[in-house]
Order: structure tokens, then C-alpha cells, then sequence
């Protein structure tokens, strides 16, 4: 006979993993990947091959040589990584940017603080900001979809990049703008890969409700701070400010909103606190964007909140039983 | 949608293989090792002596407190032995080993099955029966049931609750006395209901059981007939969900009043027994017989004979495995209980308690802990765990030894379910640790008590 | 340009000066009185904040120890009679000095003597294990191994040796604390005195079940059989709970109960020589024999008288 097994309980556990959960999050990128892939071409195959295989191997290297601990690449949280990386990046990014960009991503914002877990600041964030201030060209260099076998590549400003340089010149937004919204939603809105399509993305973060794999609470929180606020600063100059359906679709407003704040590692663990956390992001990315230098700010709040989620862990707890 | 309560909970799989196993006797064990501690509290007393002859229901054990209950003997046969003998768990403890001598019981015990519907109206005479046929609670926690019966002066109990949610996965014992002791169980019910001196009460049942809850509304109709006795009985079918057996978790399913920390359930006007208690107390008062046997489920995937068997109190756990075909070749982990708060065994010599509701065979694939991983901060652990508490959290103070911020945090609240690591996708040990910071946490609270106590007798 | 410059000095020494001030009149709107022995004290202390004296910390301990009548209910187990020789001296009390300790380990039951039994599962945690069942070997008494201990020390003492997989204590680090016999949820971690040169004895088992069963759980179990209890010619062996337990205060270091010890479980440590049982047993049995002779002469003698 074995020898008996013995352990506290419980003696059976859920089929759910680290791994699992970042599966299912790859899964949910992929139709935004496949659509960026179709319209930026393979530029954009390369800028995601070089973020992934980089994020992998870095974390790969720093777990068994420097750490001497094993490797933790098998959890798939260094895909996800790569992937939010590229997805924020210009398909025109240089594979070394895209590089250096990883090297941030893993190195210094995950693997400095102690792994997955422990990480104040969401990696692919922190490494897309961190390219940002350092190669503002390349960063804000766009291309229009051209698709994958498209003729020569146009370069263009985002719509958020158009409201940003046509109001500096004294333009109002009705002069500047003349967006369509049902395209927007679609694709073909200038700009990274991940701001390309809202229905991908959406679709995506439905897969990732549907699992159970995060709640959305963060996510409504944010559409609706963004709505709100938005409103208030149209309805007072619809000149001076864009409207709130355009805030919603433009810039990394989907990407963030659906993937990016909801990591868990870096958002808050109760739903108060996560409600709270997503009022302050749709906040400050619209101040930045309506009265800050750069012409997107989702990045930034969610660094910005990032760093408060400590300390709205430790203002905000689960309702408890019997206890008022 | 039906009710349900209102914090946490898992969903895991059913795993009610043996549902259609009917509740069959176990043949004689030749040996029974009758532990003196089958209860929460002070162990009881032996009052018989090596050499003794005994016979089925004869008390062998005297309690050894208030908080204590009869052990009676669930053979006839000789005293062999009164020694410590290694449990489940391999801790010694005293043991009354009756060597089998055929099966006579004691005079004044009804064993025929002839249903007997009226009961006494005096309540003392009632809980006295209860009190000598060493009733405890049979859900798990085995509190002596007569004391529950005795609620601290100025405590109202509004509502009776009857759990038959059998919420733990595997687990058929439960719904198989429901469906086959349907009547004894409501007389029982109606019993406990006058000694308690409550209008109403419930019997809740999960609705995975809905064979069973037709059934006791059957009964139910047809009593009500009878007597005036069985009014106010009525069954709530509850929505599945882990951990709604849970004394306080039921509390809030049903009644939806949510019992202060520490408190009893008393306190909101509620008392909880099992249905296997509902019986118990049924054989006590209305046969005589104390409880000398209990069913108990033998099950596990892997297991090929799955069973519902009655067993005698004290029979050796190898006796039972052998009985049905001994010990499958893949299985690791045998469980007394279910796979969510049940006692992992590691030594099968040790027999049968009152308390003891399934044996539970699982496989390595089913059962062995993966390795332990980061903790990637997804929150499933708070979403899981039934009482509100925050496990991450209180994992990593213990880890830290802070108790003071234990307690801040409500660790005293812990009921020990299982949701959190259950969910846990980086598997990480935490209710181990936090049962141990519970433990800790709960002795500095008693040894707090007990020095504001003698403060205030000076 | 210089006005500029001139003004910027100005402003920042003004504001400097003004912090300056506000932050005197804080410092000393707050100050604390607080006896300056209390510093002194904590100075020597060695600074671990191990909690080995009974204190929260150093300054706990300094604090209690100032405010103290005597210092015979405060001792620094890490620094030492030389910690405490210069605590005496700064607050005037006397002090006893103390002999020196150290953790040992009172369970020889190494992996290949101990038979694992079972595969435990859960979290790696003495503590948690001992709280579950009385543990994976069939010896419900001797360590866990887990390393509860180990982690508890804070001077890197212990650690596990993993071929035996029990706790191996470096005598050279180990300032006898007692946070390890803390955390041993068997209790199978004693604080002894070093002995002289730092050689003593000690009988390093604890089970208290007779003497088969702990035989059939470890091979190097005391099984309670008294023969180091009747070899020893000093009192200092008692068999109890079946159990032998050496008391340091009486053992003369004679060595003979471990000669005759049959499983082993008397460990001798620090000696310069290995021992050389036959010589000790044969020594023994002619002081055995020369004593039966002995008393059989005094009966003899006064029969002689008589027949005289």
C-alpha cells in the first residue's frame, strides 16, 4: 500500500492557477493582436515577437542566473507583459526600442521588486512610459493602417495628437475634429496597436468577464468617471473640450481601462477600493489630457494611482460577517 | 432564485456519487475501541472496568462536565482493555476496547421500526432523554445537544433550524436519512422545536437534493394530520453553495440576521441542528436508544463499493475499508469527513466516532497540493471566504507573528472552510497559516478574558 | 543680476533661520524626560532585540532593568555575564554571574533510524504540522522537521542538516536565547549549560511511550529501560515517562551511562577523546563486582564472628 497523504484542509482545490488566469488573459488579447497584426502589417508582427520573446527570456535569465531560483516563465505573466508592451508601442518602433522598453518592463519595474506579485508599478506600463520620455520621436511617430500587404506607409497624428496641436494653435475642436464614431469603435483610428480596434478589445475583456477571470467594477468605474467629468467640461465649452463619447474611444482609453488597470497585481483588492482607484485614473487622464503637455494621460494615472493602491488596501476592506 | 447567504462562498463540483446508495447496516466489527472524547468539551468518564460485560446501549462513559455528554457502549460483548489509543490523527486517546460478544441490548430500548409520533410534553423529562442517550450535535462540530437545548436566561430562540444542506461535495449521508428517515427526522424536528419552546422551524435543504425535499413536504403534510405538534415545520430549499452548512452561514441564509462576532447563534434567535441530530434525538426520546451507531458515507471516485453504511460507534476504520473491498490501489489520502474541512487520516487503526460522517478516498491527481507560487494579489481568497476576512492579509501577518493586527483583522472569525485556499490560483498555503494565527489569536483573547474576569471578582 | 542674487541669499538664510527657530521651539515643546541610564544601558546591550530576556526588545529590557529594584529578574541570555557585568556597573547592582548556555537538540532520530510513515502535505511549518497529527514517522514526540527552529533563530545558529534532517545548533553563534524552544512545538529544544570546556551530556530523546512501540517508530530512541538510571554512580539520571533525562547540576561527565546505553540515545559532546565503551564497561562491571563482593564480604563477616 502508499503511503498515506496526509494535509490540512481543504484536500481538493479549484481548477484555477496563476497559469490558467494568464492564459485566459493572452486568449482575450488575441483579437486585438490579430486585428493590429491585419492593418499595421508586419512591422507590427515584429514589434510583438521582439516585446514577447524579449519579456520571456529576460525573465527567463534574471529567475535562474542572478535570483538562482527557478524559473518563473511557465505562469505566462511575462507574455501578458510582452504582449500589453507591443500593444502600446507604434508599429514603427525599432526592435532595439522595443527592446530597451522590455528590459524596463521586466528588469526594473517586475523583477527589482521581488517577481510577479510584488510589483508596485504595472510592468508594460512603467516600460512604455519609460520609452516615452526617452525616445519621444520614435513614440510618437504613427503610421495610418495601411494594412498587411498595404502600399507605402502614411504617417499621421492620433486623434488625441490632432486636438492636442490643433488647439496649441488656436484652433477650436469643431475646426480640428471630424470624427467618425462608428469607425472609431471599429478601427482605423491612428495610433498604437493596442488603440486600434475598441470592438477587439471589448470583445476581449468580455471573454475575461465570462471566465470570471477579473471583475469590472475598475473598468466601469473609469468609463464612468471619464463620461462624467468629460460631460461636464463639454457641456461648459464644447469648443475647448471634447465630448465624452470621443474621450471613451480614443488613445489608450479601452486597453487601459480593460487590461491595464485591471492587472491585479497593481489594483486594489477590494471592490470599494477598486471603484475608488478607477475614479482616480478617469481623472487624471482626462486632466492630463485636457490641460497637460503630452495629448494622452492613461499611461501616466494609472502609474499615478499605481503607487495609492497601498494605501487604499489599507483604507478600504471587505465587508465582514457580523460586524458592523 | 432561492436564498442563499450573502458573503463569499465557493461552487465546487457535486461529487455526489453515492446519492443512490441506500443506508445498509454494517455487519459486527469484532473489536470496538470506544474513544472517552467523542465531543467538544470536557472528555468523559469511564465508569465501567476491565472485565466488565456490556451490552448495546449500556452508558459506559459518564460525562465529565456540563459541557460533556454519555458514551454508551454500541456492542455487547467484554471490557477488553480502557487504555490510550492513537486516533485519526495519531494522538493518544483513552479508549474503552470491547472485544464483541454477539448483539443483545440493553432492556427498555425499542429496536423495532414501528414509528412513534407522540411524544412527552414535559420538556425536562425531553432534554433529560436527550441528555442520557449522549446526544451531541452530528454535523461536525459535536456540541453536546442538550446544552444547546438550555439557552443562557434572557436569550430568546425565535427559529428551530434544521441543516440538512450536506453542502460539502461527496457527502450522501445526510440526504440519504432525509430520504429514508424522512419521518423519524420530522418528529425529531418537532420534538427539538417543543424543548425549545420555539412556533417555527425550518428545515433547510440545498437544492441539489430535490428528491429529498419533496419528500419531508410529504412527511410534512401527512404529520401535520396527526398532531398539532408538527404546525410550523416548514423546508427551505437553499441555492448550492460552499460553505452553507456552516452554522453562521445558514443563520444568514435562512433568517438573513448575520450572528455579532463571537456571539452565538442564540443571540439572534436562532438554534442549528443536523438532521443526523434531528434523528438522534428522535431514537433518544421517542426508542430509548441512545446513539450507538451512525450512518456514514464510504465514497471516492476511485473507490469501487460506494456505500452509505450504518456503523456501530467504535468500529475501526480498516474494518469498514475491508468490508467494502479494502483499500483501492490509487488511492492516497483517506478523509474522515468531506474534502473541504474533513480530517485527513494517517493511521487507519483508529475507529469510529459519533461525529464521524464519511470516509472519503482520493486519488494523488485529486488531492496533492501543487507548489506554492506568488501571490499575484487577485483578491479570489476575499471574494471566497464566507466571514468577509481578507485571508492574503491575515496570511501574511502570521507568517509575521502580528497578532495585535490579527485580531484587528478578525481571525477570531475564521471558521476554518477552506473557500480561500481552495481558490487560491497560487496555491498558497493560507489557511494553514491562518489557523494557526487563529489559535493563537484565540488564546490571548481567553487568557484576556479570563484576567478581566478575576479583575472584576476582586 | 547681483541684486538677484543677493535677494535669493537673503530669502533662503531668512527662511533657514525661521525653520530653524520653529523647529527649536517643537523639539522642545515635545521633549521627552526620560532617564539618561536608560541610553547607557541599551548601548551595551547587544542590540539583536531577540526577545531571549523576556523584554519586547534592547530598550524594553533597559528601560525594565533602570526602573528595577535589582537586576535578579533580568539577564541577557546573547550578551552574557560581560553585557551584564557593564549593565551592573552603570546602574550599581549587583549580578550573579551565570553559567553559559546553549541550545540542544534532544532528538537523534535521523531519516535513516526514523521511518517516515506517511507523506505529509500541507504547509512546511512545524507548527502547522504538530497542530494536524502527531507527525509523518511513527514517533509522535521527536522533530518535525520543518525548521520552525531555524527560522526562528536570529543569529544563523541552526540550521538543518539535511542528511539527518534534524537541526544541527553551531555552538560558536548560539547565544542561548530560547527563541528556538519557542517555537518548537514539541519542545524538543533545551537550553543547557555549556559544561565545562563545553563538554556535557545530555540524553537526546524524548518519547514517552514504552519501550516496543518507540523501538518499532526509531532505532535511536531511549526506550526507558533505567540502565543509565542504575549505571550512574552520581544520582544525576532519572527515568521518567519513560524518558531518561540527565540533570547537568549532578553529572560528573563519567561518560558511563553512554557506554551502556543500547540505542544511543545519551549523546556526549565536546570531548577530546572518542569513547572507548569496553574500557568504560569493563570498568564499571569490576567496580560492579568488587561492590557485590564487597557487600557479600560485610554479610560474610559477621557470620565469621559468629562461628568464631
Amino acid at each position: 500500500m502508499n503511503k498515506l497523504l496526509v494535509s490540512p484542509s481543504p484536500h481538493i482545490h479549484a481548477d484555477v492557477s496563476t497559469r490558467s488566469l494568464m492564459r485566459d488573459v493572452v486568449i482575450a488579447l488575441m483579437p486585438a493582436l490579430l486585428v493590429s497584426v491585419v492593418f499595421y502589417g508586419w512591422k507590427e508582427l515584429l514589434v510583438i515577437g521582439v516585446s514577447v520573446a524579449s519579456c520571456v527570456l529576460l525573465e527567463y535569465l534574471i529567475t535562474r542566473f542572478m535570483l538562482k531560483k527557478p524559473s518563473t516563465i511557465g505562469d505566462f505573466s511575462a507574455v501578458v507583459t510582452g504582449i500589453l508592451l507591443a500593444l502600446n508601442l507604434p508599429a514603427t518602433t525599432p526592435w532595439w526600442v522595443v527592446l530597451i522598453g522590455a528590459v524596463f518592463a521586466i528588469g526594473v519595474a517586475k523583477m527589482t521588486f521581488g517577481g510577479l506579485g510584488q510589483n508596485v508599478f504595472n510592468p508594460a506600463i512603467a516600460g512604455r512610459v519609460f520609452l516615452l520620455v526617452s525616445f519621444p520621436t520614435y513614440m510618437t511617430h504613427w503610421e495610418m493602417p495601411q494594412g498587411l500587404f498595404g502600399a507605402d506607409a502614411v504617417t499621421g497624428a492620433t486623434p488625441l495628437g490632432q486636438v492636442k496641436e490643433g488647439l496649441l494653435q488656436g484652433s477650436t475642436l469643431s475646426q480640428i475634429l471630424d470624427v467618425d464614431y462608428l469607425q472609431m469603435l471599429l478601427t482605423n483610428i491612428g495610433g498604437s496597436a493596442g488603440e486600434l480596434s475598441a470592438v477587439a478589445l471589448l470583445a476581449g475583456f468580455i471573454y475575461l468577464l465570462c471566465r470570471r477571470v477579473i471583475k469590472p467594477h475598475i473598468t466601469l468605474s473609469i468609463w464612468v468617471t471619464v463620461a462624467l467629468v468629460s460631460l461636464v467640461f463639454w457641456l461648459v465649452n464644447p469648443e475647448r473640450f471634447t465630448d465624452p463619447l470621443f474621450n471613451l474611444l480614443t488613445g489608450g482609453m479601452i486597453l487601459g481601462s480593460c487590461f491595464m488597470a485591471t492587472d491585479y497585481v497593481t489594483s486594489p483588492m477590494s471592490v470599494m477600493g477598486g471603484i475608488v482607484y478607477g475614479i482616480g485614473i478617469g481623472f487624471i487622464t482626462l486632466m492630463i489630457r485636457y490641460f497637460g503637455s503630452y495629448p494622452e494621460g492613461m499611461s501616466f494615472a494609472i502609474l499615478i494611482m499605481n503607487a495609492v493602491v497601498p494605501l487604499l488596501n489599507r483604507a478600504f476592506h471587505q465587508k465582514k460577517y457580523g460586524r458592523a | 432564485m432561492n436564498r442563499t447567504f450573502s458573503i463569499g462562498g465557493v461552487h465546487p463540483h457535486d461529487c455526489k456519487i453515492s446519492r443512490d446508495c441506500a443506508i445498509q447496516p454494517m455487519p459486527l466489527p469484532q473489536t470496538v475501541y470506544i474513544s472517552v472524547a467523542q465531543h467538544i468539551g470536557a472528555p468523559a468518564k469511564p465508569i465501567v472496568a476491565v472485565g466488565d460485560k456490556v451490552k448495546v446501549g449500556q452508558p459506559v462513559a459518564e460525562p465529565g462536565g456540563f459541557v460533556s455528554a454519555y458514551i454508551h457502549s454500541s456492542v455487547s460483548g467484554t471490557v477488553k482493555a480502557i487504555a490510550p489509543r492513537a486516533d485519526l490523527a495519531g494522538n493518544k486517546q483513552l479508549c474503552i476496547e470491547i472485544a464483541v460478544e454477539g448483539d443483545e441490548w440493553m432492556e427498555g430500548i425499542d429496536t423495532s421500526d414501528t414509528l412513534r409520533t407522540d411524544f412527552p410534553d414535559d420538556n425536562k423529562e425531553i432534554i433529560e432523554k436527550i441528555r442520557r442517550g449522549g446526544v451531541v450535535g452530528l454535523g461536525g462540530a459535536t456540541f453536546p445537544t442538550h446544552v444547546k437545548l438550555s439557552p443562557p436566561p434572557g436569550k430568546v430562540c425565535e427559529m428551530l433550524i434544521i441543516n440538512g444542506c450536506e453542502c460539502e461535495p461527496y457527502l450522501t449521508s445526510d440526504f440519504r436519512t432525509l430520504l429514508e428517515k424522512g419521518q423519524q427526522v420530522v418528529i425529531g424536528t418537532a420534538i427539538l422545536k417543543q424543548a425549545l419552546g420555539v412556533d417555527k422551524a425550518t428545515i433547510a435543504i440545498e437544492e441539489n437534493k430535490p428528491e429529498a425535499i419533496e419528500h419531508i413536504n410529504q412527511v410534512l403534510t401527512q404529520m401535520r394530520k396527526v398532531s398539532s405538534k408538527y404546525t410550523g415545520i416548514t423546508v427551505m430549499s437553499l441555492r448550492k453553495r460552499y460553505p452553507q452548512g456552516g452554522e453562521k452561514q445558514l443563520i444568514d441564509a435562512v433568517m438573513h440576521r448575520q450572528v455579532k462576532s463571537g456571539g452565538l447563534p442564540i443571540d439572534v434567535g436562532a438554534v442549528v441542528q443536523n438532521v443526523a441530530t434531528a434523528l438522534a434525538v428522535y431514537d433518544a426520546v421517542q426508542k430509548n436508544k441512545p446513539i450507538v451507531d451512525n450512518s456514514i458515507t464510504v465514497t471516492g471516485e476511485c473507490f469501487p463499493k460506494q456505500a452509505n453504511l450504518l456503523v456501530r460507534v467504535g468500529t475501526p476504520l480498516r474494518a469498514i475499508i475491508d468490508y467494502l473491498g479494502g483499500m483501492p490501489a490509487d488511492a492516497v489520502k483517506v478523509i474522515s469527513g468531506g474534502p473541504m474541512m474533513g480530517k485527513a487520516i494517517s493511521n487507519l487503526d483508529a475507529a469510529t466516532v459519533k461525529g464521524t460522517s464519511a470516509l472519503l478516498f482520493l486519488t494523488e491527481k485529486q488531492t496533492r497540493r501543487k507548489p506554492e507560487s506568488n501571490c499575484i494579489r487577485c483578491g479570489r481568497c476575499a471574494d471566497a471566504c464566507p466571514m468577509g476576512l481578507e485571508p492574503f492579509l491575515l496570511n501574511r501577518l502570521a507568517l509575521n507573528g502580528r497578532t495585535d493586527e490579527l485580531e484587528q483583522n478578525a481571525v477570531q472569525d475564521c471558521i476554518e472552510c477552506g473557500c480561500c485556499l481552495y481558490s487560491c490560483p497560487a496555491c498558497i498555503p493560507l489557511l494553514d497559516h491562518i489557523r494557526q494565527a487563529k489559535a493563537q489569536v484565540m488564546g490571548i483573547l481567553r487568557a484576556r478574558a479570563a484576567a478581566a474576569k478575576a479583575a472584576a471578582g476582586k | 543680476m547681483s541684486q538677484t542674487i543677493i535677494w535669493t541669499i537673503t530669502i533662503i538664510t531668512l527662511l533657514g533661520l525661521l525653520l530653524a527657530v520653529i523647529l527649536w521651539f517643537i523639539a522642545e515643546k515635545f521633549k521627552v524626560v526620560e532617564d539618561p541610564r536608560i541610553d547607557e544601558v541599551e548601548k551595551v546591550m547587544p542590540g539583536a532585540n531577540c526577545g531571549g530576556c523576556g523584554f519586547a526588545g534592547c530598550r524594553a529590557f533597559a528601560d525594565s532593568a533602570v526602573k528595577a529594584p535589582n537586576l535578579d529578574n533580568h539577564y541577557c541570555p546573547v550578551g552574557g555575564n560581560d553585557v551584564m557585568q557593564k549593565v551592573a556597573a552603570i546602574l550599581g547592582h549587583e549580578v550573579k554571574a551565570k553559567a553559559p548556555a546553549v541550545a540542544v537538540v534532544r532528538c537523534n532520530g535521523a531519516c535513516s533510524v526514523r521511518p517516515v510513515v506517511n507523506d505529509y502535505d500541507g504547509a512546511l511549518s512545524c507548527k502547522v504540522k504538530a497542530a494536524l497529527y502527531s507527525g509523518d514517522t511513527g514517533c509522535a514526540y521527536g522533530c518535525l522537521g520543518c525548521g520552525d527552529c531555524v527560522a526562528a533563530c536570529q543569529f544563523g545558529a541552526l540550521s538543518m542538516d539535511p542528511e539527518t534532517g534534524l537541526p544541527v545548533v553551531d555552538e560558536a553563534k548560539c547565544t542561548a536565547c530560547g527563541a528556538c524552544t519557542k517555537a518548537c512545538p514539541k519542545g524538543i529544544i533545551e537550553i543547557r549549560p555549556k559544561g565545562p570546556r563545553g563538554m556535557r551530556m545530555f540524553v537526546s530523546c524524548m518519547n514517552k511511550d514504552h519501550g516496543p512501540a518507540v523501538k518499532k517508530a526509531c532505532a535511536n530512541a531511549c526506550i526507558g529501560c533505567s540502565i543509565c538510571e542504575k549505571t550512574c554512580t552520581h544520582g544525576a539520571v532519572v527515568v521518567e515517562n519513560n524518558v531518561a533525562y540527565i540533570d547537568a547540576a549532578k553529572c560528573k561527565l563519567c561518560r558511563e551511562c553512554e557506554a551502556f546505553c543500547p540505542t544511543g540515545a545519551i549523546h556526549a559532546v565536546n570531548f577530546p577523546k572518542p569513547l572507548d565503551k569496553d574500557a568504560v564497561k569493563a570498568r564499571v562491571n569490576e567496580r560492579k563486582k568488587k561492590a557485590a563482593e564487597a557487600a557479600a564480604a560485610a554479610q560474610a563477616e559477621p557470620k565469621k564472628e559468629e562461628t568464631v
